[in-house]
């Protein structure tokens, strides 16, 4: 047989599927492993999924997604934001955030060129740069310095073959909100360099100690610059697969063909779903943020509490404690304490290498298991 | 600190150190404001949401709603009727409403007799009152914010990107 195609074959596999097997397998496990709310999405919003199966929203939608929906997102990034783009072209719904930077890879990389993506970072970046032909180039961030972006790092990172920066803010596993002064100098950056930025927005609801700041509205960075965002982290809706791209016209228009043959349309039922937790469940989100918030202030106190050094996670819903303290590198900390105490977290080091010495926690889980998981890990230090 | 009534009212059973480093207070603090509230009034009581239909082995009573219809007397209106029918311990709640009634309570007796004998010989009794209607429970869903129904496992995998 002709050997299949090299990229991918060369791609690993996720390091979380590993632990993920572990911990199938085990019961009383409490799983702090987890990337996705652990409310369910809210019932008004699943009874307006329901109406539309009821009333035969089975079918295609338009390619770029509903009309009205696409309003509502513009409508919303720009009395949030101040981050202005046209519905009709300059937005796309996509099925999830997975789907937005697949396009907005293909449409901006040529085959060999290259992305910076700050790490430690969402276990996806770099493969789907490779299987959009390019190259990723990781450029460390550190607890130190709250995991914010080092403008000056990926300057120094960049060569002839550099395309884009692709940055996710909050993020994924570091709970860390990029400052507004660093989202600046890297659209700064980007103009000197005449790169395009990709930016992922998925968890701009869930930050606790400001307001969001979306790129495309940082001065300079609207027409280098694509938004992806979506509907799974701040309405609880992963599962229903939808979510947005917004683009400068010349990138959307190209996304959208990418897009229409490959996907044709993300979920109609889901798209319905989203129009309802635009428009009426503004009250949901607010409660579950506030919740997220009281659950990461008991967390990460119990974290420094057990002798865990933890950077304050000032978004998301993840903690990303050091474990340096303990002597064992992530994957050995992540798989005792999980066969020890059955609690299971994610090793740091699946989100690049500057990630080792950390695990990821994520508190989308009860209080009262979060609590019960922190008295866990202070046994498993004491035991080491 | 309304955040802390919220929490409250979800979880009377929240230690006020948990509460403390939820809402970024120290403990001192929340326990002068919670022993303010219940010396005020504001918090009348902690208690438990108690779902009976689920305990083994135990009489059932019985719930039942009762629509009043009272007439109005100059200067208090519905009050002093109101107040009267408060004072019994059959009565849970009771509220002024509008629509096609004046009060709605809601009595809880040991079966459907105790409560049609309250009806007859305590409330319709009273003066003022006019008629009632009564509604009995059958099933209980959902009280105080609380669905009694199973709830839902977890559909989550245990560890996701």
């Amino acid at each position: 047989m002709k050997p299949l195609n090299d990229t991918i074959t060369a791609c690993p596999p996720s390091g979380i599927r590993r632990f993920f097997d572990i911990a199938a397998e085990m019961d009383d496990v409490i799983s702090l492993g987890v990337g996705e709310p652990d409310f369910v999405t809210p019932w008004r919003i699943r009874e307006a999924g329901i109406y539309a199966l009821e009333h035969g929203y089975t079918t295609y939608t338009g390619n770029a997604g509903l009309a009205p929906l696409r309003r509502l997102i513009c409508d919303d990034l720009s009395s949030r934001y101040d981050a202005h783009y046209a519905w009709d072209t300059e937005c796309l719904i996509t099925t999830g955030v997975s789907e937005g930077l697949d396009l907005a890879l293909r449409v901006l990389l040529n085959p060999g060129e290259e992305v910076i993506v700050p790490e430690p970072c969402y276990v996806a970046y770099q493969p789907c740069v490779s299987f959009a032909g390019g190259t990723p180039v990781g450029v460390a961030t550190t607890a130190e310095d709250s995991f914010a972006i080092d403008v000056a790092a990926i300057e120094a990172a960049i060569t002839p073959r550099t395309k884009a920066i692709l940055i996710g803010s909050p993020a994924n596993p570091t709970g860390a909100v990029q400052p507004v002064a660093v989202l600046r100098e890297l659209v700064r950056l980007a103009q000197r360099h005449d790169l395009y930025l990709v930016s992922d927005e998925i968890y701009d609801r869930l930050t606790y100690t400001g307001v969001h700041t979306c790129l495309g509205a940082v001065p300079g960075a609207r027409d280098r610059t694509v938004v992806l965002g979506g509907f799974s982290k701040a309405q609880a809706m992963t599962g229903w697969r939808v979510g947005w791209m917004a683009a400068p016209r010349p990138i959307a228009e190209l996304c959208l063909r990418v897009h229409q043959y490959t996907m044709l349309c993300a979920p109609h039922v889901s798209q319905v779903a989203a129009v309802e937790a635009l428009t009426s469940a503004e009250g949901d989100v607010a409660e579950m943020v506030a919740d997220y918030d009281r659950r990461r202030r008991v967390f990460v106190k119990g974290l420094r509490e057990i002798g865990l050094e933890c950077p304050e996670p000032s978004g998301a819903f993840y903690a990303f404690p050091s474990i340096r303290s303990s002597g064992l590198d992530s994957e050995e900390f992540a798989e005792r304490l999980l066969k020890a105490e059955s609690v299971a977290v994610v090793p740091g080091n699946v989100f690049g290498p500057s990630g080792e010495g950390h695990i990821r926690c994520s508190y989308a889980t009860a209080l009262p298991q979060l609590e019960q998981a922190v008295e866990r890990m202070g046994r498993f230090l004491g035991s080491l | 600190m309304r955040e802390i009534l919220e929490l409250l009212e979800r979880d009377a059973q929240l230690s006020h150190d948990t509460i403390a480093t939820m809402v970024g207070l120290t403990v001192d603090e929340v326990d002068t404001l919670i022993g303010d509230w219940e010396r005020s009034g504001v918090i009348r009581r902690h208690k438990a949401v108690v779902n009976w239909e689920a305990v083994q082995g135990r009489d059932q009573e019985v719930t039942a709603f009762i629509d009043v219809s009272v007439a109005p007397a100059r200067s208090v209106g519905f009050d002093d009727v109101a107040a009267r029918i408060s004072r019994f311990d059959e009565v849970r709640d009771c509220y002024l409403v509008s629509g096609g009634h004046d009060l709605r309570c809601t009595i809880v007796g040991r079966d459907i007799r105790a409560i049609s004998d309250f009806v007859s010989q305590k409330l319709s009794t009273i003066d003022r009152v006019q008629s009632t209607a009564t509604h009995f429970v059958l099933a209980t869903h959902k009280r105080d914010g609380d669905t009694f129904a199973e709830p839902e496992p977890d559909h989550r995998l245990p560890v996701t990107p």
